[in-house]
């Protein structure tokens, strides 16, 4: 279709923008020159990707801009491709990438040039994943992925970043090994790690099982789930602000995909066998963590638990296996991809003026930060899901999706809109609201022109969305309604032998 | 012209939007020098509230939270003017070309629909942004636009030394314009835009002093108990999608007969499949429109500026679930039990609002809990089967309502800014224009014959008399003694407003009456309060009605309703006004003929008393059922659930295992990252090989 590799250029020139950047010096203009580097970088990868959703045809549910070169032996083949899948999550990594390297403008004043380095690596194993049509490909970039992350909370994190890195190596660690188990029995089995190959592939009902099962745990590990969601809120607190947003936009969508892209098509039999644990998972999720949120007093934390509740939607609709549910899987994905990061750099710019993510260390703030309290504003509606925001389209359509299925799960599922508005216009009232009366916030600054630059498409994006959220649910339209047809087709002998 | 009267409002609230973030930025310029800590100054207080200030009836007040802030000065910002010129006059724009569709729709019978562009559609769920307008949305646009133009123009008066205007009047606009969203809706999900849209612009405008405690309380309050509606309403959606496989009206009204009869399974239970929809949407009714279980937030409500509690919380966003029910006749009067629900909630809503009213001491309170109670009239129309009725008392209530509290603002300046009306009397001779519209308005209120309010509230109690719905004599009865008791509480504020000894010299002898600007929209309600009524009694009731709504609402039953009103027996057509004329004289006997009365009453009645003045306990019970637990579990959940039960024995347990092996070996940035990239590479490695092997010769 391309005469060249659009899909290999897009995902490794943030490789070598990193390579560029290693072989710059050590020195102060180095690590000026690092940050321009990196955002040129980001930039044109952006460009690209661009490039890959005009030319990307939504009417069709194939792969596009296929490319398939012999790897290591013959035997696995590096293989990448999109569809209306992976996409969105493709552009949401590209137009994050710009964001978080002008968050981290004047926030990183040390070792600049490596935390550029590893972002620009984490971009291309991010793409990776999302674009490769492998299962090892896939896992290298999907596990590799963590690598940079690791760096990025280790390094540059805050004080208890020790502990918060060894609980997120501890979880991670048995979901990838539990993975390549499943991989390796999946090639045992289908004798092909290709992709596209094993979504029509008709895996015997025993392994369905077991892979699902190690599929779960390294996705449930990544969304996070519930009860597995524990490392999320120590990552995020003891991340630099950029690294929670591509941690809270990128990486957790990382499991969703996999549901999408694996579990569902390869293992549509044991899905619908097992689709009541992960109902019952989500709601857990969205109830139990919801609650939590209410109580936190840390701003960080608070975001991160309403993410595990936003992600419970997310795995709920997508099991629900509907049009909308699916559909809205995606789209609150991509929803939570913009909001839950400008919430994290909305954090970010009060803790870079004041060095502390406590609630009750502010108040008052909208009497000095006219401009900061109005895009605060919009962003609490988008994530308490108010209509007109994008926030609200994913979750109407999980929750409508499910309900066709099971309108127990729908309706406690509903209830998270109730707490959601509690915990986040809570948290708006005691730092936004209120008398400015701490003697610390008197001369507090208001957005400055970068930050203004990095606010405003997330706002623009969070408005458009909700307004006209067709941009997003049409390109991804032919590949979910072909996703689903399959899955019908793989279970309709199951069903006419149990109705038999 | 109908895409104008929409999107007008929502023009005029972003320029106005951008006026005033411009205004608060350049107060503080985000990269200026700081100005010394001492010279910030807040916005101004106003509305101070004195619910537990000195108590000249000897009553015991249930709140002791007397502020007494002192108000700081502001400068105006910049651009006041502008910002409310601007939307003001859109607004009016906006009204004419309403009047003119009403007159063209209803009359002229040119309904239309506009098609604006796609909204939510996935798989067979497909949602427009459209405009529906059709004779019910008509009524909806004039009352909308007329009043939020009148407020507009009131609030230029009204807001003169707040320092900030342009963002009063953005936030004015884009409630209008969401409530425009809302009565135009085409289909389910729109109606839900609108919906929410205008609980956020309440939201806001409830926090508009956000520098004061309680009026966040309150507006967050606001949020969560609508969104409590909310969650019933989103289920009525999605039962519907599933029953109907659409979400726009015309396809809903056009299946909605197939689904008589039919059952539906819905967590675990076979119910009848319409009485489910009707409930779960009437939920949200509740919510929006402050009915008795979710009533709470409306009162509290009352903590934003006075001119938002006339448009939002008296004349049309609480209107909201009325004009839901209406515009969803067509599935409620297929189903007698979802009726006769409604009948009951809006007869319990009407009598309980009413009862709590006759304690208050708040002016706006007073006010509120009547808008409770004319709420609850309107539901019990719907109920009934009366919707062109109900249409017509949202229709009169809009005009008196907005009268009474924009008067009671006007009673609020004079007073500075006091609220209770203990602390006034005798207030007639100082601000007669306001004295004389306030009558009007509570005239109209109480049912006077010839005014507005006369024609639709016994409207009501008539079809609740002859009405066949299993809950109309209960409904009959609540609307009849709650008749009394409004113009007990209507005239009680009244007497111990305008009449009597002025009981604060102070404020009384600076009390002035309120400037033109204020003064015009009160005249020209009080004008609608009384014309509002017979000239449009043929269109909302009898045969008339008929002809002006046409399928707008369904008539099913309401058409025998009519005829068999006219037949009702002398008596119980007179009733309402008896029972109008009775609360007047208690009232009167009270407050001027033996005031000592009251208070001798309150302390023999203690119990009762306070059970009234607390407004029957459901704060505090909802705080002890809802809200403690709420936290309680939380705080467990986070503290025992997460930190001790999953990481104790998930991630912390193993880590400490892993700490102690590791600890003074290697630092986690090199160690960990080295052995999980290790496992990774040994597994691919692994992998690898075995593939050499099996892949090769398989």
């Amino acid at each position: 279709m391309m005469s060249w590799p659009i899909l290999s250029v897009m995902t490794f020139l943030p490789l070598v923008g990193a390579l560029f950047i290693a072989l710059l010096g050590d020195d102060e203009a180095s690590a000026r020159n690092a940050r321009w580097v990196a955002l040129w970088t980001t930039l044109i990868t952006f460009a690209i990707s661009l490039l890959v959703l005009w030319r990307f045809d939504p009417s069709s549910a194939d792969f596009q801009f296929v490319e398939k070169r012999p790897w290591l032996g013959g035997a696995i083949t590096y293989s990448m491709g999109v569809d209306g899948i992976s996409l969105p999550f493709v552009i949401l990594t590209t137009a994050l990438m710009p964001i978080s390297i002008l968050a981290s403008w004047e926030a990183i004043q040390h070792r600049v040039r490596e935390y550029m380095i590893a972002f620009l690596v984490l971009e291309t194993l991010m793409v990776g994943t999302f674009c490769a049509l492998d299962l090892v490909l896939f896992y290298l970039f999907f596990e590799g992925g963590l690598i940079p992350m690791f760096l990025i909370i280790g390094i540059w994190g805050g004080p208890r970043r020790v502990y918060a890195s060894l609980k997120f190596f501890l979880y991670t660690f048995l979901g990838s090994v539990l993975m390549l188990l499943a991989i390796m029995a999946m090639y045992w089995n289908a004798g092909t790690t290709d992709i596209p190959t094993l979504m029509h592939h008709a895996f015997p009902r025993t392994l369905q099982t077991w892979a699902w099962f190690a599929f779960l745990a390294s996705f449930a590990v990544k969304m996070p789930m519930w009860p597995v969601h524990t490392w999320l809120p120590d990552a995020h607190v003891e991340a630099p602000t950029a690294g929670s947003v591509i941690l809270a936009a990128i990486l957790l969508k990382m499991g969703g995909y996999g549901f999408l892209r694996f579990s569902l098509p390869m293992f549509p039999e044991a899905s619908q066998s097992l689709a009541p644990l992960i109902y019952a998972l989500s709601i857990v999720a969205i109830i139990y963590t919801s609650l939590v949120a209410l109580m936190q007093e840390d701003m960080k934390k608070l975001i991160a638990y309403s993410s595990v509740a936003h992600m419970g939607f997310v795995t709920m609709g997508i099991f629900a296996v509907t049009t909308q549910g699916v559909a809205g899987g995606i789209f609150q994905m991509v929803s939570h991809g913009i909001v839950s990061a400008a919430l994290f750099l909305c954090v970010g710019v009060i803790y870079d003026r004041m060095h502390t993510r406590e609630i009750a260390a502010y108040g008052g703030l909208v009497n000095r930060m006219p401009l900061y309290a109005f895009v605060f504003m919009v962003f609490t509606l988008a994530n308490v899901g108010l209509p007109g925001t994008s926030g609200f389209v994913g979750e109407f359509l999980t929750l409508i999706g499910t309900f066709r299925i099971n309108n127990w799960v729908a309706t406690l599922a509903t209830l998270g809109t109730i707490l959601s508005a509690a915990y986040a216009l809570w948290l708006y009232r005691k730092v936004i609201f209120g008398k400015l009366e701490k003697a610390s916030l008197a001369v507090i600054r208001d957005i400055g022109w970068r930050e203004a630059v990095i606010f405003a498409p997330l706002v623009v994006l969070t408005i458009v969305f909700g307004v006209y959220p067709k941009l997003v649910l049409d390109v991804s339209a032919a590949s979910v309604t072909q996703l689903i047809d399959n899955y019908q087709h793989a279970l309709a002998p199951v069903q006419a032998a149990m109705a038999r | 012209m109908y895409e104008a009267i929409v999107v007008l409002p929502l023009i005029g609230s972003i320029i106005a939007g951008l006026i005033s973030l411009v205004g608060a930025y350049n107060r503080f310029p985000g990269e200026s020098p700081p100005p010394p800590p001492d010279g910030h100054a807040g916005p101004l207080v106003r509305e101070n509230h004195s619910r537990g200030a000195p108590d000249p009836e000897g009553q015991h007040s249930a709140f002791s939270n007397a502020h007494a802030e002192e108000p700081e000065h502001a400068p105006p910002a910049a651009g006041s003017q502008p910002a409310e010129l601007i939307t003001t006059t859109l607004l009016i724009i906006a009204c004419v070309l309403s009047w003119y569709a009403c007159y063209d729709v209803g009359f002229a019978g040119h309904e239309a629909r506009i098609t604006i562009f796609t909204f939510i559609t996935s798989g067979d769920l497909h949602s427009e942004w459209a405009l529906r307008i059709d004779p019910l949305t008509a009524v909806m646009l004039v009352v909308v636009t007329t009043i939020s133009s009148l407020v507009h123009l009131y609030s230029i008066g009204y807001m003169d030394e707040d320092p900030y205007k342009p963002r009063f009047f953005s936030y004015l606009s884009f409630f209008t314009f969401a409530m425009l969203m809302l009565v135009t809706a085409d289909n389910l999900v729109q109606l839900f835009f609108g919906w929410e849209g205008v609980g956020l612009a309440s939201y806001l405008l409830i926090g508009f002093w956000y520098h004061k405690p309680e009026a966040n309380a309150a507006a967050i309050k606001a949020f969560i108990v609508n969104r409590i509606g909310d969650f019933g309403f989103s289920l009525g959606i999605f039962a519907v999608f599933y029953l109907v496989g659409a979400i726009d009206f015309d396809t809903i009204f056009a299946q909605a007969p197939a689904l008589v009869g039919k059952s539906f399974h819905f967590l675990s239970w076979n119910f009848d499949a319409l009485t489910v929809v009707c409930l779960l949407l009437f939920m949200g009714a509740m919510g929006k429109s402050a009915q008795f279980l979710l009533h709470t937030w409306l009162p509290d409500a009352m903590e934003g500026p006075t001119p938002v509690s006339a448009l939002i919380h008296a004349a049309t966003m609480v209107t909201a679930g009325v004009f839901m029910v209406a515009r969803l006749s067509p599935l409620f009067s297929l189903s007698p039990t979802a009726s006769a629900f409604v009948t009951f909630i809006g007869a319990t809503t009407c009598m309980f609002a009413a009862t709590v009213a006759l304690v208050q001491n708040d002016i706006k309170r007073i006010i509120a809990y009547s808008t409770c109670s004319q709420l609850g009239y309107m539901f019990v129309a719907m109920g009934v089967g009366a919707y062109s009725i109900g249409m017509f008392h949202l229709f009169t209530h809009a005009f008196f309502k907005a009268l009474l509290f924009l008067c009671s603002g006007s009673v609020i300046i004079a007073m500075h800014h006091e609220q209770d009306i203990r602390h006034m009397g005798g207030l007639w001779r100082k601000t007669p224009v306001t004295y004389v519209t306030m009558l009007i308005g509570t005239l109209a209120l109480t049912g006077f014959p010839l005014t507005a309010g006369y024609f639709s509230k016994d409207a009501i109690i008539e079809a609740a008399a002859v009405s066949k719905n299993s809950m109309a004599a209960y409904g009959f009865l609540m609307t009849l003694v709650a008749a009394a008791l409004t113009a007990f509480y209507s005239w009680r504020l009244i007497f111990k407003t305008f009449h009597g000894e002025p009981h604060n010299r102070e404020h009384y002898e600076a009390a002035h009456e309120s400037r033109k600007v204020m003064l015009i929209p009160l005249a020209l309600l009080a004008v609608g309060s009384i014309a509002a009524g017979w000239p449009a009694v043929g269109l909302f009731t009898g045969h008339g009605a008929d002809e002006f709504f046409r399928s707008s609402v369904m008539f099913g039953t309401a058409n025998t309703l009519f005829e068999d009103a006219e037949q009702l027996p002398l008596y119980l057509s007179l009733a309402p006004t008896v029972m109008m004329i009775v609360g007047f004289l208690v009232a009167w006997e009270f407050y001027i003929h033996r005031p000592e009365l009251p208070a001798a009453l309150a302390r023999d009645q203690n119990v009762l008393y306070k059970f009234l003045l607390n407004k029957w306990y459901f704060d505090e019970i909802y705080d002890f059922l809802f809200v403690r637990p709420a936290m309680r579990l939380g705080r467990l959940l986070w503290k025992g659930g997460d930190g001790f039960v999953i990481d104790g024995f998930g991630p912390d347990g193993v880590s400490a295992r892993v700490l102690d092996m590791t600890r003074n070996v290697i630092r986690l940035q090199t160690g960990y990252l080295y052995h999980y990239a290790f496992a990774m590479l040994i597994g691919v490695a692994a992998f690898i090989t075995w593939f050499m092997f099996v892949g090769g010769h398989g």
